[in-house]
């Protein structure tokens, strides 16, 4: 099969026309912005999800726990007197790169196995806690009354999500670009080495847990931010956020827009939610089974998602 | 406060019945297996219809249970599975995932999203009383089961020459294949096997845990907790943890109703910290 060679600075083009695109669907599709300000929330979340997954190698099915704390503390924090956006997405950042952090000592410790059940259990036991207090939380009816105050104090959260698609898109492109700075640092080469092998990357004296545990803190801070931009946008946060559904869904993003590919989480998200948003009138469970079907057959036939298979065209030259 | 107890050795009895096949599944060929709720759910279902539509008796409904289990375990190894062994891990977490979802989808057009409805033949109705206790029959007919099924596993694995060259695998998978054990073909028996214990605990799961479509996801933790913190590859490991995961959490859901919840993770947690292969570390089957 031929492959188209492209270089480096085609390639930084192409991200610029990529994200352009992307902002200029606020005048393309004007009825559909709360939809597309999901997509870079997802987007962002998988994002999130790839660091320690696609980048780390961290085998986690939890995710959902820092999305939906953060998402609960940007909602808590704005629906109990500080509605200031920005402030309140620093808060659920930090919030969630405490919570990584201490978990992330425990997810170094174990196997595979012991990872995932620390990831889901860690998930589950927030779930229970969100909807045990129910009194500041609102339990299972998700936290209502969310009010969030106008970005810089001059722009209001509009009922045509206006305000919302643009802090979205401002906020994800900002920690986008930030993420992808870390990924190509040598901290991020060092943590592909570390996915390929972590025995060889220990004996040539990199330090392979403290490594693992930045990329898992890094991680949890942007899905925090991920969830706290979704609680501001939409002003409600539902106790679904926590669920095993969510980790599961954001895995099925990622892999559908390809692991450890930098753009794999957004392409993921565009594709997964206009699919979602297209068959929106099926009932959910038969979309539960097709998710499933989609699942299996990706596993058979062979993983790599949108990103995986482009890059079977398309060579980048090494510079 | 005994009764309590006992209810939670009850419970922890279904949980390692079902849990049991899992240990097997990952201690022996490390694959990360999400789904095993399924085959205990089929197992539920089965043994539901086999009492409501076609009004067979209980202990064969059990039976019917167990048996479409395994039959299940078998066809799913066969063709799924099996081309996973090796994998990376996040493939097979990918691929029990999806035949979670598939399974509650089909199971809720099939049986309806309610629970399924289910009378315990008359025997094991009320309670029995001894020595000053009052406990419930079905309660004690799950004791019975989980007890009988334990000492069979425990004698088979270390009397049999099958036992043995289970034994043999999951030590040392390549050595064990080197002196000629088949070690495809026992996973695939000890597979379905495990499944077809986890249809039955299913099916006895009915008049305990109650059934619905959505079984495999909300029990999926415990399953697993009951083979991390009892150690894959045994399985004393696993009777143990489900013992102790049972009683904690019938008693803290029964005396700290607003933290029961929590303790099985908390009690998850400290058992990974202190032990992170596990009670009873892999080193066979053997206590």
């Amino acid at each position: 099969m031929t492959s188209i060679q492209v270089s480096r600075k085609a390639v930084v083009a192409l991200e610029v026309v990529f994200w352009l695109v992307l902002g200029s669907c606020y005048f393309f599709f004007p009825d559909r912005l709360s939809l597309l300000s999901q997509i870079l929330i997802v987007g962002l979340f998988a994002v999130s999800l790839d660091i320690a997954l696609g980048y780390a190698g961290i085998l986690t099915v939890g995710h959902a726990a820092f999305f939906g704390a953060g998402a609960y503390s940007a909602g808590l924090l704005a629906r109990y007197g500080w509605g200031e956006p920005l402030s309140g997405l620093l808060f659920a950042f930090l919030i969630c790169v405490a919570l990584g952090w201490l978990l992330s000592f425990l997810i170094v410790r174990g196997a595979d196995l012991t990872r995932l059940m620390i990831t889901i259990g860690v998930t589950v036991l927030l779930a229970e806690a969100a909807s045990q207090l129910s009194s500041i939380t609102g339990g299972t009816d998700g936290l209502q009354g969310v009010e969030v105050w106008p970005l810089l104090g001059v722009f209001r959260f509009d009922l045509f999500g206006r305000t919302a698609f643009v802090y979205s898109a401002c906020v994800v492109l900002a920690v986008f670009v930030v993420v992808r700075r870390i990924l190509e640092s040598p901290f991020g080469l060092a943590l592909q080495g570390i996915h390929d092998s972590p025995r060889r990357m220990q004996s040539i004296g990199s330090p392979v847990s403290s490594r693992l545990r930045g990329a898992y803190t890094i991680s949890a801070g942007v899905a925090g931010i991920a969830g706290g931009l979704l609680a501001q946008t939409s002003q409600f946060v539902g106790i679904g956020t926590l669920s095993f559904e969510r980790s599961a869904e954001v895995l099925i993003v990622l892999v559908l827009g390809g692991t450890g590919r930098l753009y794999g989480g957004l392409v993921g998200a565009l594709v997964y939610m206009s699919i979602h948003e297209w068959f929106s009138d099926i009932d959910p469970q038969y979309w539960m089974f097709w998710l499933g079907m989609f699942l299996i057959t990706v596993v058979l036939i062979g993983r790599g998602g949108v990103m995986g298979w482009l890059s079977r065209f398309v060579r980048v030259a090494r510079p | 406060m005994a009764t309590v107890l006992f209810d939670g050795l009850a419970y922890g009895m279904l949980l390692f019945l079902i849990g049991v096949g899992l240990s097997v599944t990952m201690g022996m060929m490390n694959f990360v297996n999400l789904a095993h709720g399924v085959f205990a759910m089929l197992g539920g279902y089965v043994a539901s219809i086999a009492m409501s539509t076609a009004t067979l008796s209980f202990p064969v409904a059990l039976l019917l249970g167990f048996a479409s289990a395994a039959v299940a375990g078998a066809f799913l190894e066969y063709t799924l599975f099996r081309r996973l062994y090796g994998a990376h891990p996040l493939d097979q977490v990918l691929l029990s995932i999806g035949i979670v979802f598939v399974a509650i989808a089909t199971a809720t057009y099939l049986f309806g999203p309610t629970m399924q409805a289910f009378t315990a033949p008359s025997y094991l109705q009320g309670n029995v009383n001894a020595a000053g206790l009052s406990v419930g029959r079905y309660r004690v007919f799950l004791i019975v089961c989980g007890v009988l099924v334990i000492s069979g596993l425990v004698l088979a694995l270390n009397r049999t020459r099958l036992g043995a060259r289970v034994r043999a695998a999951v030590d040392n998978r390549r050595v064990a294949q080197c002196t000629g054990i088949h070690v495809r073909r026992l996973f695939f028996l000890t597979f379905s096997f495990g499944c077809g214990l986890a249809g039955l605990g299913g099916a006895l799961s009915l008049g305990m845990l109650g059934l619905d479509p959505f079984f495999p996801l909300k029990y999926m933790v415990e399953f697993l907790i009951v083979v991390g913190v009892g150690g894959a590859g045994t399985i004393v490991g696993p009777f143990i943890a489900a013992l102790l995961i049972g009683m904690v959490d019938v008693a803290g859901k029964y005396f700290i109703p607003q933290a029961g919840a929590f303790l099985v993770y908390l009690v998850m947690i400290v058992g990974l910290l202190l032990r992170p292969n596990g009670l009873v570390a892999r080193r066979g089957l053997l206590p």
